[in-house]
């Protein structure tokens, strides 16, 4: 069993581990280590932070079920609002260095542009999931209606993927996408085996296809 | 030591006398100065900029200056490692770490097509050819970025004055190196192998079109397309040929490697316009490397980059639809 003390350590650490690349960014800013073309660096890097942890979220359910480890539970949230965090970053650096707080010119550009349009989409869809993630929100909404808003992420996902994916297209470079998508695809692919098509095939075991003998009988009536 | 003057009895300096290294090398400071005060922080940096020290083999040239642009010219550091060369990797650092396999010597260009004198040429005699010149030209990448470069070379007419091309030449056709075992990115399938780009040969013989050898007082590094390439600055950077080895007088328009890959985002034209977007991002405005982006604004894309003497070329025809 994990103790409460170790999960709490767990989550210092996690949280710790989870500031680096932001402290990353910070120090290369400072140090003039951005390259040539810094705010294109600090776009580029706030995204993929943003899609890592949008993933290490989803994996959690699903490794939780492969090892038996129910404590990792207790550190989704903390991943799920890093996924947020890296979001704002990327969104902020997209409104202030592309069109200098602009919002108007950045509302076009979002209307326009359909890969913009889907990130700006997937950033707006996260910040419902950010603003009731914590326990107090789950009681107020109910854990049912709860759940069914935090599911919001299955579509985040595969719009940041696209967004991503879009983004690349003009360059024929799909190799990122490619991995990120195939990701995304697996964790979401896994759920619907587990939930849906699973717990079907299950019911069909267990009663002999009821559905069937319904037909015959219905036939025999005609 | 004879000192040429011009007519106005000026010494006409050296390229690296243009602006002083330690000024366009002292890029960025903004960002220094966020961090002011923090001196322990830009140690790293100075010796980061050690590394980028210009160490190319000199390539002497007189600075013409009917083509010189007022603006500060980019970092050598930046214009070096800042590339896209994708036959040495997509990412923009991956050709000042991957080029180092590309082999400029020996390096011949054949020029053929429709020609009365097709010719090979090796890199010295390309050199001999016409008296090198620096000019300072815009640089506008198509994503949004753009650059001051000090190129030496001379005008590409002075080539297609020699090769003589027939009354069936319409178009110049440029072919980039293809050479596996010295270029990683050709197992890539972004693009079409080798790299084709094309000008209408009206475009080709403007004096603005510059035949490339060097640039910051140096040959080509070997990450900006040496030994040769071309640099057409009123069109978007991927334009320009880089390490060309044959160049084509044609009678059709050339299929080139962007127009390939994805022709409605990339026309044959490509000329710099403000007014024509990328589908995907605006083309009205542009973040000078080393300059905008932090504490000021992008500044406006000129039309034709700013060249437009270039304009008459293209007279009566609608640059929304030829973009």
């Amino acid at each position: 069993m994990i103790t409460a003390k170790q999960i709490t350590i767990a989550k210092a650490v996690l949280f710790a581990a989870s500031l680096l690349p932001f402290a990353r960014l910070v120090l290369f800013t400072f140090t003039d280590r951005l390259g040539a073309n810094p705010i294109e660096f600090i776009t580029r890097n706030t995204g993929d932070w943003t899609l890592y942890f949008l993933c290490l979220t989803l994996s959690v359910t699903p490794l939780r079920k492969l090892t038996g480890m129910h404590w990792l539970i207790r550190l989704r949230r903390m991943l799920g609002l890093f996924a947020f965090f890296y979001a704002t970053l990327h969104f902020t650096t997209f409104l202030w260095f592309d069109h200098f707080f602009d919002i108007d010119e950045m509302l076009k550009d979002v209307v326009k542009r359909p890969f913009i349009t889907v990130g700006f989409t997937a950033f707006v869809l996260l910040i419902p999931l950010a603003v009731t993630s914590a326990n107090g929100m789950v009681k107020r909404l109910g854990g049912k209606r709860w759940q069914w808003l935090h599911r919001l992420v299955y579509l985040i996902a595969p719009l940041g993927i696209l967004h991503f994916w879009w983004m690349k297209a003009g360059k024929n470079d799909f190799a990122q996408p490619i991995l990120f998508g195939s990701i995304v695809a697996a964790l979401l692919l896994v759920r619907l085996w587990w939930n849906v098509i699973q717990p079907r095939l299950e019911r069909r075991r267990m009663s002999p296809a009821p559905g069937c003998g319904l037909r015959e009988q219905r036939l025999e009536r005609k | 030591m004879l000192i040429k003057r011009n007519a106005n009895g000026l010494d006409i300096p050296f390229p690296s006398e243009i602006t002083p290294r330690h000024v366009f090398e002292a890029r960025r400071s903004f960002i220094q100065q966020l961090a002011l005060g923090s001196i322990a922080a830009a140690a790293p940096n100075l010796l980061l900029r050690e590394a980028f020290a210009q160490n190319g083999s000199k390539l002497p040239a007189k600075q013409n200056t009917a083509f010189v642009v007022m603006d500060k010219p980019t970092s050598y550091k930046d214009a070096t490692s800042y590339n896209n060369f994708y036959e040495f990797g997509t990412e923009k650092d991956d050709p000042v770490r991957a080029a180092g396999s590309l082999r400029t010597r020996p390096w011949t260009v054949a020029i053929e097509g429709e020609v009365r004198k097709p010719m090979t040429l090796d890199i010295d005699s390309l050199l001999k050819l016409a008296p090198p010149e620096e000019r300072i030209y815009r640089l506008r990448c198509v994503e949004g970025w753009s650059m001051v470069i000090p190129w030496i070379g001379y005008s590409f007419s002075e080539i297609i004055k020699r090769v003589e091309p027939t009354g069936n030449a319409k178009y110049v056709e440029f072919i980039t190196l293809a050479d596996r075992k010295q270029m990683p990115g050709l197992r890539s399938p972004v693009l079409e192998w080798p790299y084709v780009e094309g000008l209408r040969l009206d475009e080709a013989s403007h004096p603005l079109t510059l035949l490339t050898l060097g640039m910051y007082g140096e040959v080509l590094p070997n990450q900006n397309g040496a030994p040769v390439r071309i640099v057409v600055p009123w069109k978007y950077g991927f334009k320009s040929a880089k390490s060309i080895v044959k160049i084509r007088f044609v009678k059709d328009q050339p299929k080139t490697a962007w127009n390939i890959s994805a022709p409605q985002e990339y026309g044959f034209y490509s000329n710099v316009n403000p007014e024509v977007d990328h589908p995907r991002w605006s083309q009205a405005t542009e973040r000078r490397i080393g300059e905008d982006g932090f504490l000021t604004r992008k500044r406006k894309t000129l039309m034709f980059n700013g060249y437009s003497e270039v304009a008459s070329l293209y007279t009566g025809m609608d640059l929304k639809k030829f973009y």
